[in-house]
């Protein structure tokens, strides 16, 4: 049998979903017998492949870089799952929803600094007006709540995916 | 013509960014960039909230290091609160933050810098990862894993979770040390230790097979800063911040967190949401100064534990009193490991560790306050302004891989110079690239908490600004 073929992905959250993906600890070694990890944050790949089969997404969408990039995931991905508080509601992220992006980034490179009183456009992603869940811009198959959710619900997750069921999450997350 | 590379994706860093590599008319490296390409917004998003939730907020700009921002921030509201907090509650916030430098430097060094050093900078990129270190190295595997479980459980032992814990307050923390916790942590202790022993001396012996490495990785004169105490002993959680130059000579110094200001300018760049700080006294950018692991013990006379100090010792016999290439971060990072579990074992060892008075109560008392702690990869400042109820007003964070922006940039530029030729990516110059990066441990959630998002991504241009190669890594 083929080995199932596994990505992560962080878009705008604070890398503890990943962390506590992490702190799975040994079952990690069970984990890449059954899975390849194909992408994310601890593997070189260059680019997101095609036909993956369980995709991890930490982070609201909040950039225009987060946007293509999910789009492009969900048309790669057959099932993808909103890892914690901030792909599921937007969480922490979306603190910054009422104040304006201009006025945002004002505050940090214009009053903010003590040279070069402008703040940066070369190179760097435009930020979306608001930061949002996920599921506000592509389909989602499972939400795993939580911040982070802790290690037990995504050791769960991710067995019971290999295992080719869904996993039922009633009692074993909750927000927060 | 000249030309750009792009690096799109930085992989194997905690965070998200992207380098350009530009060639000049003969093809050769002309200029680098190195761009953070996310923005939180913290800094703007926190006024009016009341100062008290500060630590909750701002633990989540990083989960990888949560604690370090728990611990700037309550220093900050202990400040507005104009607390002297209780022994124990010190004594306990220093243990926590012990255990997690065990966990993060032991995740930066095994998760994501030994696939480099144990499978090779030029080995299979699809297997240049844990994962290829868990088939090919299961054993250094195997102790990263445990050495990393050991903090983060420790951690969880303390405060309750792994990853964003209540329970460092503003005035000290909410629960005192029970014994069991005391003897448990004391009991894993000697597997960590050994771990780390173990680690150290398999790097030593690997040292010399990376004269390249070591030579083009960021091996410049600038100046280090980090903490330490009036006889220089390293301090991660309260000290003196030291400047010292090139040479070694202390050029600055203060102890009351609200002098940073006198020290620290920060610049906005054009072409990264990641500002970059400088000395103030030599102006932007002549005032380049390295913090962490690296930073940290030049800055330091000692680190105050016998058995770091002995490997401190070798460290300056085998590479100079001032250290001054950044491959040897992943050194410094493995001595400062030893230290904390060093450290760790002194304080539970202390009888007032045990102590149940640990938390100070009061309002505010003040209406500013500066956090000032040394995180795993460098010092992290919180400076908070409130009004007389206590809604906060104003906001500034500098964040560990922000002192190193300047630093990170040229190191780049040096890397890509030896390892760069001619129009295409090689994909071992591409993870050198990303390697020197890496030898930072940059914190991209935390720099990012106001200022940008690092997979990285790395562009070759032109002279005419034409894009000639661009990879994606992570
Ligand atoms: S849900 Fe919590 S732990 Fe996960 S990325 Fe968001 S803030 Fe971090």
């Amino acid at each position: 049998m083929s080995k199932a073929k596994v990505a992560t992905v962080w878009l705008d959250g604070c890398s503890g979903c990943h962390m506590s993906l992490l702190d799975i600890d040994e079952v990690l070694i069970d984990v890449v017998q059954k899975a390849d990890i194909v992408y994310g944050p601890l593997v070189d790949a260059q680019e997101f492949p095609e036909m993956v089969d369980v995709t991890l997404v930490e982070g609201a969408v909040s950039s225009q870089d987060d946007l293509r990039l999910i789009q492009k995931i969900r048309s790669r991905s057959k099932l993808l799952v909103s890892l914690g508080d901030c792909a599921v509601t937007s969480n922490v992220p979306s603190m910054r929803n009422n104040i304006p992006t201009k006025v945002l980034l004002e505050r940090a490179y214009v009053q903010g600094a003590d040279v070069n009183h402008r703040p940066p456009t070369d190179g760097v992603p435009t930020l979306l007006r608001h930061a949002v869940p996920v599921h506000e811009v592509v389909k989602v198959d499972i939400h795993v709540p939580g911040c982070p959710p802790k290690a037990d619900a995504i050791a769960f997750v991710v067995t019971e995916l290999l295992s080719g069921r869904k996993p039922e999450l009633a009692g074993k997350v909750k927000f927060g | 013509m000249s030309r750009t590379i792009t690096i799109n994706h930085v992989t194997r860093i905690e965070g998200h960014a992207k380098i350009d590599i530009h060639l000049n008319d003969q093809g050769k490296v002309a200029s680098t960039q190195f761009h953070v390409t996310q923005y939180r917004g913290f800094e703007k998003f926190v006024e009016g909230r009341p100062y008290y939730e500060m630590p909750a907020i701002t633990a989540r700009i990083c989960g990888i290091c949560p604690v370090s921002h728990l611990l700037a921030s309550v220093k900050a509201c202990d400040a507005i609160m104009a607390v002297t907090i209780p022994e124990a509650g010190r004594l306990l916030r220093e243990l926590l933050h012990c255990a997690q430098f065990v966990q993060s430097h032991g995740l930066s060094f095994f998760h994501l810098s030994a696939p480099d050093l144990l499978l090779g900078f030029d080995s299979d990129p699809k297997l240049r990862n844990v994962v290829g270190l868990i088939e090919k190295y299961p054993e250094a595997a195997r102790d990263g894993i445990a050495l990393r479980k050991f903090g983060q459980q420790a951690i969880e032992r303390l405060a309750g979770e792994r990853i964003h814990p209540s329970w460092t307050v503003p005035g000290g923390v909410n629960q005192p040390l029970s014994t069991e916790t005391r003897d448990w942590i004391l009991s894993g202790l000697p597997l960590a230790r050994s771990i780390i022993r173990r680690t150290l001396k398999t790097f030593k012996a690997m040292l010399d097979g990376f004269p390249e490495e070591a030579d083009s990785f960021g091996n410049m004169p600038t100046m280090h800063a980090g903490l330490s105490d009036y006889e220089g002993r390293l301090q991660i959680y309260d000290g003196i911040m030291r400047f010292r130059d090139a040479d070694g000579k202390v050029v600055a110094s203060f102890a009351k967190p609200t002098e940073y200001s006198k020290y620290i300018g920060e610049a906005s760049l054009p072409d990264s949401y990641l500002k970059a700080p400088y000395f103030k006294p030599l102006g932007y950018p002549e005032g380049t100064y390295r913090v962490g692991p690296l930073g940290r013990l030049n800055a330091a006379e000692s680190c105050g534990t016998p058995e770091a100090d002995q490997e401190l010792a070798e460290y300056r016999q085998r590479l100079g009193r001032i250290v001054h290439s950044s491959f040897f971060y992943h050194y410094a990072r493995l001595i400062e490991a030893l230290y904390a579990s060093e450290r760790m074992e002194e304080l539970l060892n202390m009888p007032e560790i045990l102590d149940t008075h640990v938390r100070a109560e009061a309002a505010v008392n003040c209406h500013e306050g500066v956090g000032i702690i040394e995180a795993p990869r460098g010092t992290l400042i919180h400076h908070y302004k409130v009004d007389e109820k206590g809604a906060m007003t104003w906001a500034n964070l500098i964040v560990a891989t922000g002192h190193n922006n300047l630093a990170i940039n040229r190191s780049i530029q040096q890397v890509a110079e030896r390892f760069v030729d001619g129009n295409q990516l090689k994909e071992g110059a591409v993870n050198r690239v990303s390697a020197v990066v890496r030898a930072y441990d940059p914190c991209l959630s935390c720099s990012t908490h106001a200022f940008g998002q690092l997979p990285m991504q790395l562009r070759l241009l032109s002279a005419s600004g034409e894009t000639l190669d661009s990879v994606t890594a992570g």
